[in-house]
């Protein structure tokens, strides 16, 4: 059964349309690639499955439900967790704050005992704490809790994100170019913590990503869109040989070559 | 019958006093994103250089039929040059070195500067209200059962003739079009070789030159001014501009002569008590229903 | 803390603060003694709005609103509330003290709900929008009390009494409800609910995103920050004669951002510091009569212009006398 699956699904702005017809299903606990030129509504796609827009026609189902539509707080509540290409981290905020914000569910005590300072609060301050720690260090930033998130280097900054993501307990992570900005040390490091997210976590992860080496060596499945339509579909090694995808990419730069 | 349009006539006087301060304010906004909170006090500031100036050109000594033509046009541009200096002035002093700050230092400067010059007013000028010389003798005569006045004449006359003037301005001339530019995308204004900074001083001098004009309007319709007249007026003309679609020209001129119908048929048909209460009523109401207001476009968040 | 601890400090604070009252009674002038109540009530007044101001990020500037309901309910409920009250209890201190609390607290639930009444249709915009719906409601709010003829409208409303309305107001109360609600913004702040407030403002699209519910946080602070208007606006009734809406004008709310600009947005340290300097330089600049707002207004363009981000930061006092007395700074921490 696929976790989530998108059929039909079309976005238009104002005159534009962003996505025209995609449709594609990521089976649970795999890692699916979602590759394509600048521009070519992969980002878009993930703003429509996770609630920041609407999509305009077609249907998003999670888990067998439809959740086109929904608010991104509740699509986050049914188990999606995403990071942003842009990295939108609460960036005065120290890395463990950043990641205990998305402990909502694990946080029982009421306001009024917050407010009061009651042992049931102190309770739920100690096991979000607890529970960010065990993420951080999943991802390598144990050292860095106390840190002011802004001041981390970019690709911790971008590993602080997928913490944060995982705080929520997700079991859909939608990665919009996490190795954006590492070197190939780093990427190789991001490639094993993917493979645990899925080994270990039981996690399905769908990656936006440039970078070829770690799509080609990561993803089982492979989704390329251009201008907002599907190009070609399949695994790495089919989509790498696809004419039409080399076509597309043809006079683009791809940043770490495929 | 003859009352309501009577009430009509006197909002759309009224509304066309609001239209040209809501100029300054969306010329500004559409340009800045900045809420010039101090523009209700270069309206006043303006209204007070009319009233000087038309005393040192010695309207005291006026005869029955008030100023004669070009010296009232003298007063006029007198004080819209004046005003437009202040407005430029307060640009760069307290606006400019704040440009880059987050979106909140400038709003509290502005807010700053408009707190100053109301008190600097009020130390200047006394806050005791002062009758406006007269410019302009009043003339009545009825038409259709509504008493027109040749004050409510020159006020559509004069505002009408900027609107138009500002207008041409705006499409035809190299500056207005780079305004339109710059408020479109400054980056790529600046990109294209336009000149921000003169044009940023361009818009504010323009827009206080207009509401320099709507100054010496309401003096010479409401007769009474007082250093604190900007506070209200300036928030009803904020709130038109806003109904308007701040950032859009026509819809300040819209947003103004609706304001003014409002607050004229609610002081004529509900109570005077509401007046003031009404701007703020649809002010609310069109945050709440339509924030990019009535002509405005609704410009969506990259994520 | 255990309950036990918890309220041997409370009384020990209570016979502090009740000892101070005292001694500053005798010992100051009246004119100080109003300077150090209105510092009290500008703290409840500054803490309150940088809930909502600073934490969250969402700019209102129409608060004044807020604390005329609360000083309008307060009077009006204290006035009516006296008479049964006494009937009850006996006239005398106990009955003052229950219905000068119970006052406070229709005050500071009338300006809460107030709060939530504007704060849930004008939450969903943005920046410079949100801060002119707030004023365009604060402006409604005084405009309706100025027409409020049970209420005294522009007159202003006096009790029942000629005598104008009771003093309850005295040091030990403000003081009492300053450090009550300094203690509980404050631990809300410092807790999961703060923390998410203080995500949306960092970013609200990444906080919803990470399933926070951020109108509802957002409304939530913002009527509790009204309620503590409320509260300030009770305190500040019982200390005059009679309360007119000239009192809660739009300069009263800019008064507010004053302070927690001053001691920095964000900070409740620096809004406790904020509130008391403006409580004390406007009184002190009272002598420089019609100079005092014009160097008041420069004052704010100084500020902004030299150091936006107030004395303080965002950082609070203890955090920076820790750093600042050269004990080990914590890793990373902002400059």
């Amino acid at each position: 059964m696929s976790l989530l699956s998108l059929q039909k699904v079309d976005k238009i702005f104002g005159g534009l349309r962003a996505l025209k017809q995609v449709s594609f299903d990521v089976p649970a606990r795999t890692i699916f690639g979602l590759i394509g030129p600048n521009g070519a509504g992969k980002t878009t796609l993930f703003n429509v499955i996770t609630g920041v827009y609407s999509p305009d026609g077609g249907r998003i189902e999670f888990e067998g439900r439809a959740i086109g539509g929904e608010s991104p707080a509740r699509v986050a509540q049914r188990g999606i967790a995403r990071t942003f290409q842009n990295i939108r981290l609460f960036r005065s905020m120290t890395v463990e704050e950043n990641v205990m914000v998305a402990g909502h569910h694990l946080h029982r005590a009421s306001l009024l005992s917050a407010m009061l300072r009651t042992r049931a609060h102190a309770e739920d301050e100690a096991r979000l704490k607890q529970r960010a720690r065990e993420l951080l260090d999943v991802m390598g930033l144990v050292k860095h809790c106390r840190d002011v998130a802004g001041s981390l280097p970019y690709g911790s900054q971008r590993r602080l994100e997928i913490a944060r993501a995982l705080m929520l307990e997700p079991k859909l992570l939608l990665l919009d170019e996490p190795a954006a900005g590492m070197n190939s040390q780093e990427a190789a490091e991001l490639e094993r913590q993917i493979r645990f997210l899925r080994d270990e976590m039981g996690l399905t992860v769908v990656l936006v990503e440039h970078n070829m080496a770690v799509v080609m060596s990561v993803c089982e499945a492979v989704h390329v869109v251009d201008h907002g339509e599907t190009i070609a579909s399949g695994t790495p090694e089919q989509v790498k040989k696809d004419p039409a995808v080399l076509a597309a990419y043809l006079g683009k730069s791809t940043e770490n070559g495929a | 019958m003859s009352t309501l349009l009577q009430q009509l006539l006197n909002g759309l006087s009224l509304g066309s006093i609001y239209a040209l301060i809501a100029l300054g304010y969306t010329m500004v906004y559409g340009i800045l994103k900045l809420i010039n909170f101090a523009h209700g006090e270069v309206f006043m500031m303006g209204a007070y250089a009319g009233y000087f100036a038309a005393l040192a050109l010695g309207v005291q000594h006026a005869g029955s039929a008030g100023f004669p033509l070009y010296l009232a046009v003298l007063v006029l541009v007198v004080s819209m040059a004046a005003a437009a200096l202040l407005g430029v002035t307060i640009e760069f002093l307290a606006y400019r070195p704040v440009r880059s700050a987050p979106r909140l230092t400038p709003l509290i400067t502005a807010i700053g500067v408009s707190l100053f010059l109301q008190n600097a007013a009020m130390l200047a000028f006394t806050p005791n209200p002062r009758p406006y010389p007269p410019i302009l003798r009043e003339v009545r005569f009825e038409l259709a059962g509504v008493i027109v006045t040749n004050v409510k004449l020159t006020i559509f006359v004069v505002a009408m003739a900027l609107m138009v003037g500002l207008t041409w301005f705006i499409q035809k001339t190299w500056t207005g079009k780079a305004m339109r530019a710059v408020a479109t995308n400054i980056d790529a204004a600046r990109l294209m070789g336009i000149d921000t900074d003169r044009v940023i001083r361009a818009t504010f001098a323009v827009g206080s030159a207009l509401a320099a004009a709507g100054g010496i309007l309401f003096g010479l319709d409401q007769i009474m001014i007082n250093p604190l007249m900007g506070v209200l007026t300036g928030l009803k003309a904020f709130v038109a501009a806003v109904l308007g679609g701040i950032g859009n020209v026509r819809g300040a001129v819209l947003g103004g002569l609706l304001i003014g119908l409002a607050e004229q048929l609610t002081a004529g048909y509900l109570s005077p008590d509401y007046r003031d209460a009404i701007t703020f009523v649809i002010l609310i109401i069109i945050l709440i229903l339509r924030p990019q207001g009535l002509l405005g476009v609704v410009r969506p968040e990259k994520v | 803390m255990q309950p036990l601890k918890r309220l041997a400090s409370a009384t020990a604070i209570g016979l502090l603060l009740y000892g101070v009252g005292l001694w500053l009674q005798d010992g100051l002038i009246e004119y100080a003694q109003r300077i150090v109540l209105l510092a009290g009530i500008n703290v409840i007044l500054a803490v309150g709005l940088n809930l909502i101001n600073g934490t969250t990020g969402q700019f209102s500037i129409g608060h004044a609103g807020f604390m005329a309901v609360g000083a309008y309910a307060a009077a009006f409920f204290g006035v009516k509330l006296a008479p049964l009250v006494q009937g009850l209890v006996g006239s005398g201190a106990l009955a003052d003290g229950v219905t000068f609390n119970l006052a406070l607290l229709v005050g500071a639930l009338l300006a809460g709900l107030t709060g939530l009444l504007v704060g849930a249709p004008s939450l969903r915009l943005r920046g410079d929008y949100l801060a002119v719906v707030t004023l365009g409601f604060g402006e409604i709010i005084r405009i309706s009390f100025n027409n409020a003829q049970f209420l005294g409208a522009a007159t202003g409303y006096f009790g029942d009494t000629p005598a104008g309305l009771p003093a309850y107001t005295s040091f030990f109360w403000v003081y009492a409800w300053a450090i009550a609600i300094v203690l509980l913004i404050s631990n809300l702040t410092f807790s999961q609910t703060g923390r998410s407030l203080a995500a949306i403002r960092e970013d609200e699209i990444a906080a919803e995103a990470m399933a926070t519910p951020t109108t509802r946080l957002k409304v939530l602070a913002f009527s509790l920050s009204a309620a503590s208007a409320g509260v300030a606006g009770g305190l500040f009734a019982f200390m005059q004669s009679g309360i007119r809406p000239e009192d809660f004008r739009f300069d009263k709310s800019i008064d507010m951002i004053v302070m927690i600009i001053i001691g920095g947005l964000g900070s409740i340290s620096g809004a406790i510091v904020g509130g008391v300097f403006v409580a004390v330089t406007l009184e002190l600049m009272r002598d420089l009569q019609q100079y005092r707002l014009v160097l008041y207004a420069l004052l704010l363009i100084t500020i902004m212009l030299v150091r936006p981000e107030g004395l303080l930061g965002s950082r609070e006092l203890p955090a920076l006398l820790r750093a600042r007395l050269g004990r080990k700074r914590p890793v990373g921490e902002a400059k």
